[in-house]
């Protein structure tokens, strides 16, 4: 089932199946490992809607809440 | 002369690779036409001198932000390219180096931190990368400064690299997961000691105690470096400019020029603290006292960007920093303003959006006080206990939360969200800790302190045409009425806007009682930036939200200043 980025919970795993947006942001978040296919464990996800980060070939990123809920994955256990 | 570009995504060791290229004798400079700076260096090559320019980091050539612009600009100019590629994480830069290659320049590819790879398991097959790439590569450690020698070799003798058309973007993306399966093996590996440090700093439950006490930490050898430096350096060296000085004074005699230029003599002879000349405490405070902290500050903060620490700080602080309209990201001005406010407002340009680089560059103007007001506040309320000062920082904190909860509101527009890339904990170089800190330091040296030795200047002679008196005559009301002041303290506020040195000196005169001595200072703190933070903030934002800013930070400063006097003094 796609889920955004947001729903899965801090240590668990998923992969990204799609991305939406325009094509800028698409860009960018591929160009920052972010593409569909890959593999990622949420490292921790802030309160207050705060940001996510996540863990993609062994190299974390930092995630605004906004942009994460454009990043739709399948969770993996 | 050629030129020999640097280029490669951030967080690659592109600034080690430039220093190990270049050494000593580097120079940053603004690029034509952008608010971006860049780095340029010399470098021998085969004889011939060629120029060494180190590009902002980019993820790509299709430019989403000014940094990645102007990489995209020096690009442009570029006889040669050498792309440097972090073997770690070899996947992720490889697009650049693709589009790199069709650009069609000559370009060798340094494969840095080559050693990290190796202990983390990773083996790159660097034949068959050189036979699908069509370029040289060589593998480097710009830490040791291992390969370097064959890397100024591959320089010397690399040529355009054969046949690459335009791809598209998917095409791209292919080719680089083709590319990476083919030469790449990945040994499967642990979660290491690092890999856990990692997590707990970047977790909000362990990294936030973490975060508190690695800034208190720092900021105690901040203040015990400084505190050596003025002891055992910078007083000395005043010491020495005593004597001289002393025979100058003489020889001037009595009389308005030596006031000025000397100042009061205290119990006979010249004190820098407090005699008020232009050379004496005009030179004093900048030189003997300000810059000392503002060296260990910048030096502290560079050993943050470079451990790999202050993506992890942006992280922590980007739920708040979220709501004021910003990212994480604005925790670099924020820190830099705390040494001096000029290279706080020129590191705004890190932030994406005008929007967002307005709301930081004027958060940091109106609260953040820089090392020569923090020394303003300690040496005013310092004599009542630690209660006044504490007051004075937590109201300016207080400010910087509200102001930007408020500018989020009333600017249009939207703010971008954090995105950031969290590289390794890796040991910083001293070399480039060096480097760093002295740009960030010549930054203040020449264009914070010449702005104050004109500020000098202008108090004197708005002083001695008594332009001064009649103005704070005018401000005189908002004074006494909204701030509970003595209607002279008007004249401090004004003169404090050129010379805080001063300001020290003539508020300790005026006979306050120390709450309204806290609501003077931090008044004075907020009302207006200094000359050189002036003239910083018109050229980065240009003159209209220049003046839009500094309208309200004087909005802000007497509403602060107004809410204090009644919570501490009553109505």
């Amino acid at each position: 089932m796609e889920l955004p980025l947001t729903r899965i919970d801090p240590g668990k795993g998923a992969v990204i199946t799609r991305l939406e947006g325009g094509h800028e942001i698409q860009h960018r978040l591929r160009a920052m490992g972010v593409k569909e296919g890959k593999t990622l464990r949420v490292v921790t996800r802030y309160p207050l809607s705060g940001p996510v980060v996540v863990e993609i070939d062994g190299r974390s990123t930092t995630i605004g809440r906004g942009l994460a809920q454009r990043i739709l994955v399948e969770a993996r256990e | 002369m050629k030129r020999l570009v640097l280029m490669g995504n951030p967080n690659v060791g592109k600034s080690l690779v430039f220093a190990r290229l270049t050494g000593a004798g580097v120079i940053s400079s603004n690029y034509p036409g952008t608010t971006v700076e860049f780095t340029s260096g010399k470098i021998r090559l085969g004889g011939e001198l060629a120029e060494v320019i180190d590009a902002p980091g980019t993820y790509s050539l299709q430019p989403s932000s000014d940094a990645e612009r102007v990489a995209q600009g020096v690009l442009e100019i570029a006889d040669l390219v050498v792309n440097v590629v972090d073997a770690t994480n070899m996947e992720r830069n490889l697009l650049l180096t693709l589009e790199l290659l069709e650009q069609g320049k000559p370009l060798v590819v340094a494969l840095n931190l080559w050693d990290e790879a190796r202990h983390t398991g990773i083996s790159i097959d660097v034949p068959a990368l050189e036979r699908l790439l069509g370029a040289p590569v060589v593998p480097v450690v710009a830490l040791t400064g291992e390969g370097f020698r064959d890397l100024m070799e591959r320089i010397r003798g690399t040529g355009v690299p054969a046949g690459h058309p335009a791809l598209s973007d998917e095409e791209r993306w292919l080719r680089v997961g083709a590319i990476v399966r083919e030469v790449q093996t990945v040994a499967h590996r642990h979660h290491t000691l690092r890999d856990r440090l990692s997590d707990a700093t970047i977790m909000p439950a362990t990294g936030i105690p973490l975060a508190a006490m690695v800034l208190i930490a720092l900021g105690g050898a901040v203040v015990l470096a400084g505190e050596a430096l003025v002891r055992f350096v910078t007083d000395p060296l005043f010491q020495l400019y005593q004597g001289p000085l002393s025979t100058f004074a003489a020889w001037l005699g009595d009389g308005l020029l030596r006031e000025i230029l000397v100042g009061e003599p205290v119990g006979g002879k010249v004190d820098f603290a407090r005699s008020m000349g232009v050379l004496t405490t005009g030179i004093y405070i900048p030189l003997g006292i300000v810059l000392p902290f503002i060296i260990t500050f910048y030096l502290a903060l560079a050993l943050l960007e470079d451990s790999g620490y202050l993506p992890r700080l942006a992280t922590l602080t980007d739920t708040l920093f979220h709501r004021l309209g910003l990212h994480g990201h604005a925790v670099v001005p924020l820190f830099l303003s705390l040494g001096c406010n000029v290279p706080g407002v020129l590191s705004t340009r890190l932030l994406e959006t005008r929007r967002q680089r307005f709301i930081a560059a004027t958060l940091c103007a109106v609260s953040v006080p820089c090392a020569s007001k923090t020394a303003m506040i300690f040496g005013v309320l310092g004599p009542y206990g630690p209660f006044y000062p504490l007051l004075v920082f937590s109201t300016l904190a207080v400010v910087y939360v509200l102001g930007g909860l408020l500018l989020n509101r009333l600017l249009p527009g939207e703010s971008t969200e954090i995105f950031l890339e969290i590289p390794p904990y890796r040991w910083p170089s001293p070399a480039v800790l060096a480097q760093k800190t002295w740009m960030r330091v010549r930054v203040f040296l020449a264009e914070a302190i010449p702005f104050m030795m004109a500020g000098v200047l202008v108090v004197n002679l708005l002083t001695i045409t008594g332009l001064l008196y009649l103005v704070a005559l005018a401000g005189g009301p908002l004074v006494t009425g909204w701030l509970g002041l003595p209607g002279d303290a008007s004249i401090v506020l004004l003169t404090g806007l050129f010379r805080r040195d001063l300001a020290i000196g003539m508020l300790l005169s005026l006979d306050l009682t120390p709450p309204q001595i806290a609501i003077a200072t931090t008044t004075l703190t907020m009302l207006f930036p200094c000359m050189a933070t002036f003239v910083v903030l018109a050229r980065e934002l240009g003159i209209r939200d220049m003046l839009l800013s500094v309208l309200f930070m004087a909005g802000l400063a007497f509403l602060t200043g107004g809410v204090m006097k009644i919570l501490l003094v009553g109505v």
